[in-house]
């Protein structure tokens, strides 16, 4: 059963996959560049790994070639839901 | 004028540590890593070297070559390892029998069990056996020839050769080399017992009557190599030197050794020519010495015809006596292994060798280590390593 798609859970499911990555939870923030997460373009699949199996949610390669900050991924994670 | 090539660095993690000075501290003690039929590398934590994200990034058989690659490197080039040259003249060649089978099984596994949206993006770059390769390139800014080689349990010695010639023919000053293996898996430990490879008892004891076949092991040896005068120039450690490299192929059976081992002393004999030495010149031999019945018996007879009477006077022992079977990373540990007993000039024992067998009839050091004698001048080694496909690859070693 997919989880109930909200900014505040969405927030938490990326945040503990980026965690899972290897990020240090301190550094994480809506704010914080992935680049300077050091969160390239494989975390970034299997972080769309995570989020499908938690919401059903498909996110491509073109979905998040532009996203630059964690706040973008969860927007677009919600949005993508709604 | 040809280009000599030193070893300045060397790393190692197998069941007897991690580092190269438990390997030999040990194995010439003595004493064993094999525990429960298996050659584990049970103090191998890779967290305690790498970040949370290089463990993800990489298999186990990677994870030790990084951790042994940074031992050699550290050694060679200094502490903070800034390399002594221009990167695109320093090489990366680590060999692997198999490659990522712990990543391959668990991506498999999801696979079944899940879908295919569950396997991992990182399954193929895990996996892949130039990983090893690759992650220690990437690590110490390595931007010359860098790739793996792989010849099943002959790979370690190929990739230490092969790196050699890369700098003998000019196109590298330096390459960091070795191998590593780590495929303790349901799949293969089932696929070597099926084949009846593997010992039934769990003992490994090669050259003994009672031999039945060879331990897994897992674990990575990596060594720095440099052309001569460019690590003299540069007031390197000098280890020891490579001065002989022979291969050659049985062209006969997918697994077994040809039972006159006569490809395998023909390896040796080029070895020994490359190094342009004797048989009366080699003063130890480190046996590929599987405990496989028919490996050990095929070696016996390539040792003996390559080296002639001089094979009854010098000490021949296997190292997988006491690490087991290390396949695709076996050379490399063993060509360290043997680096050091030159050093020390003490051939460590086959553990475990007892009951002789009928034409097996060397000196296999039984019981404790034993000199390696040769006055005050250079001692020369031969390690052997063969290969599932019928690869010998011959390494002849010198040290002071």
């Amino acid at each position: 059963m997919a989880t109930q798609v909200s900014s505040e859970n969405v927030e938490k499911t990326i945040y503990d996959g980026l965690v899972e990555l290897g990020t240090e939870r301190d550094d994480l923030s809506r704010e914080a560049t992935l680049e300077s997460l050091d969160i390239d373009s494989l975390d970034l699949v299997e972080l769309a790994q995570i989020v499908e199996d938690e919401y059903g949610v498909e996110l491509k390669g073109d979905d998040v070639k532009d996203v630059k900050t964690v706040g973008e991924v969860i927007d677009l994670v919600v949005a993508k839901a709604g | 004028m040809t280009r000599r090539v030193v070893i300045t660095g060397v790393g190692a993690v197998t069941p007897l540590g991690i580092g190269s000075d438990p390997l030999i501290d040990r194995w010439t003690a003595g004493e064993s890593g094999i525990a429960d039929g298996y050659g584990r590398c049970l103090d191998f934590e890779p967290t305690d070297f790498l970040s949370k994200k290089e463990v993800r990034r990489s298999d186990r058989f990677t994870q030790m070559a990084i951790v042994a690659g940074d031992e050699a490197v550290k050694q060679a080039f200094g502490e903070d390892g800034a390399l002594p040259y221009d990167p695109y003249r320093v090489g990366c060649v680590i060999a692997t029998g198999i490659g990522g089978l712990v990543s391959l099984e668990r991506e498999q596994e999801k696979l079944i069990t899940k879908g295919p949206k569950a396997v991992s993006p990182l399954a193929v770059p895990l996996m892949m056996g130039n990983a090893a390769a690759a992650a220690v390139s990437m690590r110490h800014g390595l931007q010359g020839h860098t790739y793996a080689v792989s010849s099943a349990c002959a790979a370690g010695n190929n990739g230490i050769g092969d790196a050699a010639r890369i700098i003998q023919v000019g196109d590298a000053d330096a390459v960091v080399t070795g191998g590593a293996e780590a495929c303790i898996t349901g799949v293969a430990t089932s696929a070597f017992a099926a084949m009846e490879a593997t010992s039934p008892t769990g003992i490994s004891r090669p050259f003994d009557a009672r031999r039945d076949g060879f331990v897994m092991g897992e674990g990575a040896g990596v060594l720095v190599l440099e052309e001569m005068e460019a690590a003299e120039r540069r007031g390197a450690p000098i280890l020891g030197e490579l001065i002989g490299y022979g291969v050659t192929a049985d062209a006969y059976h997918l697994t077994a050794p040809q039972p006159e081992g006569e490809a395998a002393a023909k390896a040796i004999t080029f070895a020994l020519a490359d190094a342009d030495i004797d048989a009366t010149d080699v003063d130890y031999v480190n046996a590929h010495g599987t405990s496989t019945p028919l490996n050990d018996a095929a070696e016996t007879k390539a040792i003996k015809a390559a080296l002639g009477e001089r094979a009854a006077d010098i000490p021949v022992s296997s190292t997988k006596s006491v690490i087991g079977h290390l396949l695709g990373a076996a050379g490399a540990v063993e060509a360290i292994a043997t680096l050091e007993a030159l050093r020390r000039r003490e051939a460590p024992p086959t553990v475990g060798y007892e009951q002789p067998e009928a034409g097996l009839d060397l000196d296999y050091v039984q019981g404790s280590a034993k000199p390696i004698a040769n006055g005050d001048g250079p001692v020369v080694a031969i390690s052997n390593s063969f290969g599932f496909g019928g690869h010998n690859a011959v390494l002849v070693l010198s040290a002071n």
